[in-house]
């Protein structure tokens, strides 16, 4: 008897013990149970629900690695131990000590993400006696991507309590949350902790610790110093592109944003109407942000003009609105169900990002305000457009009847 | 209970837990989000209220024979403004700081839905001392929920209690703070008071199932 059978007995033997979920969410991760489905014909399809969270999760595994290194480059970069690494394959970027930089920051973030938020889960499924949902995987892998780099892990784990608490198991878990639960750790973060979560110093490891001291280094991020009106010096369009500015963990490499993106599209697990309407949305705030400049309504004084006379497509390039349209506003939980919802609520998405970008220079990363915003005005998108649907049907039934 | 029969003595202890105004009946939610950042702040209005919906519900029982149906709303809007320009009063004679720290929430207990709704649905029909009774107990009831918030919140949000620091000091990093505790600022937002609400809601309905609404 091989140790799966041996699993299988157990589980058997077992099955009305309080714990059992917590057993069974282990031994289905690690083996295909021998239950086959009983009754009438059922759908089957390859793609179940932890096929779908694996395949996010390799689409993240990129921006990871690529933010555990650029972790370390931007560490050494501002202490001045490094040259910069002008271009995405350049030397100074893709050594061990960045690694090992990385490595020592961001992997107890991915750690305690996991650790907390599977815990929870674990909790919620012994006491409500289902088995564990596979959701949090991928909530799992975009928490540490989306914060800075030097954030207490304490901070990080009561964060992770709550968005998964509150922003998931009080509406009865997975698929039937109506918040983004990554974006709901995110959004704690940042109302409960406002000094790790903005600001100029907390994008670069060590720049708090720094702060104050003849060592001190910048952790500015650009859209931080666009809201400034300033410019970051020695950064050019193609550093952005690359990923090789400060910025949260994983969201800076635009260029490996696309790949998962497009990995995403093609695998057929990511929505392209929603991505590209994101993308549209964000395009035409921009266009009408640059025209307002163009005609002069605003004065260079102004503190909107910083990010006003940003050209409309580096929007892209700078700040996470790719990252959130690639991963966060595709969850098609949180997201529209309709075809035509979802190019609303995409087009939204990145032009109320743009917007709160650029109106509010105390939250120049408006993205996940954005996306949790039309995350509340998804249902109601589907209902009109449902509804709509409805009313031209029986509009031409009418008139074919008549 | 000697002093109370059974009857009367539900009148207080169900607007407690199983009829709460607050958790069951939702009602006042605004001035539960309004002004529970501050422990202080919750006990006086908590307070304030149980006056006004004491005295209040036994005026209004008293009146309740010659007050002419079709101008009852504005005969209890006279009860309640003359009563809250009173703690009003009072307040600022004795209590400024905290008068000014309530500002106009003082003013908006008229406006408070569990004090009409009580008039409306109690002391209109029910005798002077079982609609005190009913006053007094969901006057408590409401406080109950006030000061459980306003505990937390205070707490988490900034660290003291009564305006006293009982985690230690955050700026010289003292107690708590010395191992890198920060307060939550998300508690001090209205939102949060929201979101402690309903944690009490759920703790509530799954402590008593009999609860739970379809």
């Amino acid at each position: 008897m091989g140790l799966k059978q041996n699993l299988h007995n157990f589980k058997v033997k077992n099955k009305d013990k309080k714990w059992i979920p917590a057993f069974n969410a282990l031994f289905t991760f690690l083996y295909m149970p021998n239950e086959t489905t009983h009754g009438g014909t059922h759908v089957k399809a390859a793609d179940d629900l932890k096929r779908t969270m694996n395949t996010v999760i390799i689409a993240l595994v990129p921006c990871l690695i690529f933010g555990m290194f650029n972790a370390g480059y931007q560490h050494y970069l501002a202490l001045g131990d490094i040259e910069s690494a002008k271009g995405f394959l350049g030397a100074s970027f893709w050594t061990w000590d960045n690694l090992v930089i990385g490595i020592i920051k961001v992997l107890p973030l991915v750690i305690v993400s996991y650790g907390v938020g599977l815990g929870v889960e674990f909790l919620f499924a012994i006491i409500k006696g289902h088995e564990v949902e596979e959701g949090y995987l991928v909530t799992g892998m975009l928490v540490p991507l989306i914060v800075p780099i030097d954030i207490p892990l304490w901070m990080l784990a009561v964060a992770v309590i709550f968005g998964v608490v509150i922003g998931k198991e009080v509406f009865g878990g997975t698929g039937m949350n109506i918040l983004n639960p990554a974006l709901t750790i995110r959004a704690f973060l940042f109302f409960a902790y406002p000094t790790w979560m903005s600001g100029d110093k907390v994008w670069v490891h060590g720049a708090v610790e720094r702060a104050g001291t003849p060592d001190a280094i910048s952790g500015e991020t650009l859209l931080g110093a666009y809201a400034q009106n300033n410019t970051l010096a020695g950064i050019d369009y193609w550093d952005m592109f690359w990923g090789l500015i400060p910025g949260s963990v994983g969201e800076t490499s635009k260029f490996l944003i696309i790949i998962g993106g497009l990995f995403l599209i093609f695998t057929k697990i990511g929505s392209w109407r929603i991505i590209l309407s994101t993308v549209i949305g964000a395009l035409v705030m921009g266009l009408i942000f640059n025209g307002v400049v163009d005609a002069g309504w605003i004065s260079e004084t102004s503190k909107f003009y910083g990010l006003m006379s940003v050209p409309f497509w580096q929007h892209l390039i700078i700040g996470s609105i790719l990252f959130g349209a690639v991963y966060m506003a595709t969850d098609p939980v949180t997201a529209s169900q309709t075809n035509k919802g979802k190019w609303i609520y995409g087009f939204l998405i990145g032009f109320i990002s743009i917007m709160i970008r650029v109106f509010n220079p105390a939250y120049p990363e408006g993205v996940f305000l954005a996306i949790l915003l039309m995350n509340v005005f998804a249902p109601t998108i589907d209902h009109y457009v449902v509804q709509g649907n409805v009313k031209r049907r029986m509009k031409r039934l009418k008139a074919k009847v008549a | 209970m000697g002093l109370l029969s059974k009857k009367d003595a539900a009148l207080i202890t169900d607007p407690l837990a199983d009829n709460n105004p607050i958790t069951i009946q939702v009602l006042g939610i605004c001035s539960a989000l309004a002004i529970t950042a501050q422990l202080k702040a919750s006990i006086v209005m908590a307070i304030s209220v149980l006056f006004v919906m004491g005295v209040g519900n036994v005026v209004i029982s008293a009146i309740r024979n010659i007050i002419p149906s079709k101008i009852r709303i504005i005969v209890q809007l006279t009860v309640v403004a003359a009563l809250v320009i009173i703690v009003d009063q009072v307040l600022k004679a004795f209590a400024y700081e905290l008068s000014k720290e309530l500002s106009v929430f003082v003013g908006l207990i008229i406006t408070n839905c569990i004090i009409m709704g009580r008039f409306e649905a109690f002391a209109l029909g029910n005798g002077l001392w079982r609609s005190f009774l009913d006053g007094i107990g969901n006057a408590l009831g409401y406080g109950v929920i006030l000061i459980i918030v306003g505990f937390f919140r205070e707490l988490l949000g900034s660290g003291t209690l009564l305006g006293i620091p009982v985690l230690g000091d955050p700026i010289a990093k003292t107690g708590l703070y010395s191992i890198g505790y920060e307060n939550n600022g998300f508690m001090l937002l209205s939102p949060m008071a929201l979101i402690v609400v309903g944690i009490i809601i759920w703790v509530q309905r799954t402590r008593n199932k009999a609860l739970i609404e379809d």
